[in-house]
């Protein structure tokens, strides 16, 4: 127990005095995570629109397989990934492999069937009336679409938020695929478990409540914006 | 000129018809109002004028120009109309972006966006609300946000579907006063769907009764509502009394009416020998305690069998022999002291029986 609250003491040290390694870790993270969540928003929100808006046969299976892929094994990513851009892979050749690039494209797609079935899920919300409205009004279909958008931005934010989350507290993928490298993959999910499985747990409870802190952080920006 | 023409519209939902045979003109700058029951099809007509549907068959044109089916010709047609839906539809914004969100997507300049938008806001008198949120407003409220946001458009053709179903009498004032301001430039063709007579019959020029998926009838509101074309068209605009009778003489145009327990004198060109059904309009009829002199030609005697508010007026329906309903004020109610029971005298004019021949 001692060791425990001595251990907590001293990560509130590590963060109050902005050590070095927790700051290059913390950033890191949050770089590889927003870039992931930023470039699956990307795809995922007019990919989700494009599946909602358009009538197509077998629209109900593809949207259940989103569904079902919301709970996709981080390891699971990070094999496929492995497999992928390992060197005997078949695109093996970019050379990405344990590299924080490798890291974005596993975490965007660990995240993409979220952003893509909540996307669905938001604009599905949106009331028949309101689509009609736009049309009358004059809307053309891409501007009937990005009013739908528009209207269902705070499920939107929210699927993002989610996405996100998910990409900054996964960990199987991030170090199956970055390699927990000292200074240039690791990140705070990868760290914990490493200094964890040492024994080392100032460091380990720093970054948990950096952790915490940034799921706080978000989430409250999200409510305030839905209640703006 | 027909600023719309409607041709041999069928539309149907699955296995429901839902319009039948729909041929219709509307004219550049009249107020046209369709009048019919819930689910007559009038919110359906509606929406294939906006091109918001497809009708199963037949042909719209709007301006003389035959619309199609699809196409971005479509919404270029659309673009020159505006619909106002039944329930008060406000997107998540702010009240100027509802009322910008038209003249935007039609590619307008902002400064000129700015500009009549904070004219039609005045007009409907939300300026105040410029920047709340939309989806605060009353009902009342944000159906002026929504008639702002289709008027500010300038369209050539301005649908309103129940434009004040669900709103109390003074939001339902103030929107009415907005159309007939708007009925009054002559700028813009009104099409408006209502179940609500006395509404269609002074904000529309022209009427339209759709029952069933058909349009039954048409023309202005003294022809609708005094001289019905059939019993279901006289039933629907508020004949009560539709009684049956033969005409047993035809002197000049004054027939007289064998209705079985009585005989009724009115207008009409019926030979002798056709049945027909006898229409007088409630209000109508008047009531007095005793045999009075008067130019009216019909009086019968009979009793109260029940008396029943009707808004301001007293509903007083009788037995002469044969039903007759009256519609009297509250005030003369009061002074015949009716109740059930009460020996009264109905008369009303042979000018105001309408006849409609047995069988249409």
């Amino acid at each position: 127990m001692t060791e425990i609250w001595h251990g907590f003491v001293k990560a509130i040290e590590l963060i109050v005095s902005l050590d070095p390694e927790v700051v290059e870790i913390a950033g890191r993270s949050l770089r590889i995570s927003v870039t992931s969540c930023f470039l699956a928003s990307l795809i995922c929100i007019p990919l989700g629109s494009l599946i909602h808006f358009h009538d197509f046969c077998g629209k109900r299976a593809v949207i259940n397989i989103i569904q079902t892929l919301f709970s996709l094994p981080t390891v699971v990513v990070g094999l496929f990934v492995f497999v992928l851009f390992s060197r005997a892979g078949p695109l093996g050749g970019l050379g990405i492999m344990f590299t924080p690039t490798a890291m974005v494209i596993g975490q965007m797609i660990l995240i993409s069937p979220i952003l893509l079935g909540l996307t669905i899920s938001a604009l599905g919300g949106v009331s028949k009336e309101i689509v009609d409205t736009a049309i009358s009004v004059g809307a053309s279909s891409f501007q009937t679409a990005l009013a739908v958008l528009r209207e269902a931005r705070y499920a939107v934010g929210a699927a993002v938020t989610m996405g996100f989350g998910r990409a900054i507290a996964e960990v199987g993928c991030a170090v199956m695929v970055g390699g927990n490298i000292r200074g240039f993959t690791r990140v705070i999910t990868t760290t914990i478990s490493l200094e964890t499985s040492k024994g080392e747990l100032e460091l380990s409870i720093a970054l948990g409540i950096i952790l915490l802190s940034l799921a706080l952080i978000v989430n409250v920006a999200l409510n305030r914006l839905q209640q703006s | 000129m027909s600023l719309i023409e409607v041709v041999g519209l069928n539309h149907r939902y699955g296995e429901r018809k839902v319009l039948e045979n729909i041929n219709l003109n509307i004219n550049k700058g009249e107020a046209f109002a369709l009048i019919g029951p819930t689910g007559a099809g009038k919110t359906t007509l509606l929406r294939l004028i906006d091109l918001l549907e497809t009708p199963a068959s037949g042909d719209i044109y709007f301006d003389g120009l035959c619309i199609p089916k699809s196409g971005r010709q479509r919404l270029e047609i659309r673009r020159r109309m505006a619909f106002v839906l039944q329930k008060p539809q406000v997107f998540n914004l702010s009240v100027y972006d509802n009322v910008a969100s038209g003249l935007r997507w039609r590619g307008e300049k902002n400064s000129k966006v700015d500009k009549k938008v904070d004219y039609i806001l005045e007009m409907v008198g939300l300026r105040d609300y410029r920047n709340r949120n939309a989806r605060t407003l009353s009902g009342g409220e944000a159906q002026r946000v929504a008639l702002a946001r289709a008027m500010v458009v300038e369209p050539e053709i301005l649908l309103l579907d129940e434009p004040t179903a669900n709103l109390d009498p003074g939001s339902t004032a103030k929107i009415e006063q907005l159309v007939s301001y708007i009925s009054e430039q002559g700028n813009t063709t009104i099409i408006m769907a209502t179940h609500d007579m006395p509404q269609g019959q002074h904000l529309a020029n022209r009427i339209g009764v759709l029952l069933d998926g058909k349009i039954v009838q048409t023309g202005d509101a003294n022809q609708v509502f005094r001289s019905p074309q059939d019993k279901e068209v006289a039933n629907f605009v508020g004949m009560e009394n539709i009684i049956e009778g033969v005409v047993t003489a035809n002197n000049e145009g004054m027939v007289t009416l064998d209705i079985g327990g009585g005989a009724i004198q009115a207008v009409s060109d019926f030979p002798v020998g056709e049945r027909v059904y006898v229409c007088v309009r409630p209000e109508d009829i008047t009531l007095a305690l005793s045999r009075t002199q008067s130019s009216a030609r019909n009086s019968f005697c009979g009793r109260v069998t029940q008396v029943a508010s009707f808004g301001p007026l007293s509903r007083v329906e009788m037995d002469c022999g044969f039903r007759l309903v009256s519609l009297v004020t509250k005030v003369s109610a009061e002074e015949l002291s009716l109740q059930n029971g009460k020996e009264v005298y109905a008369s009303f004019k042979a000018t105001g029986v309408h006849t409609i021949k047995k069988g249409r």
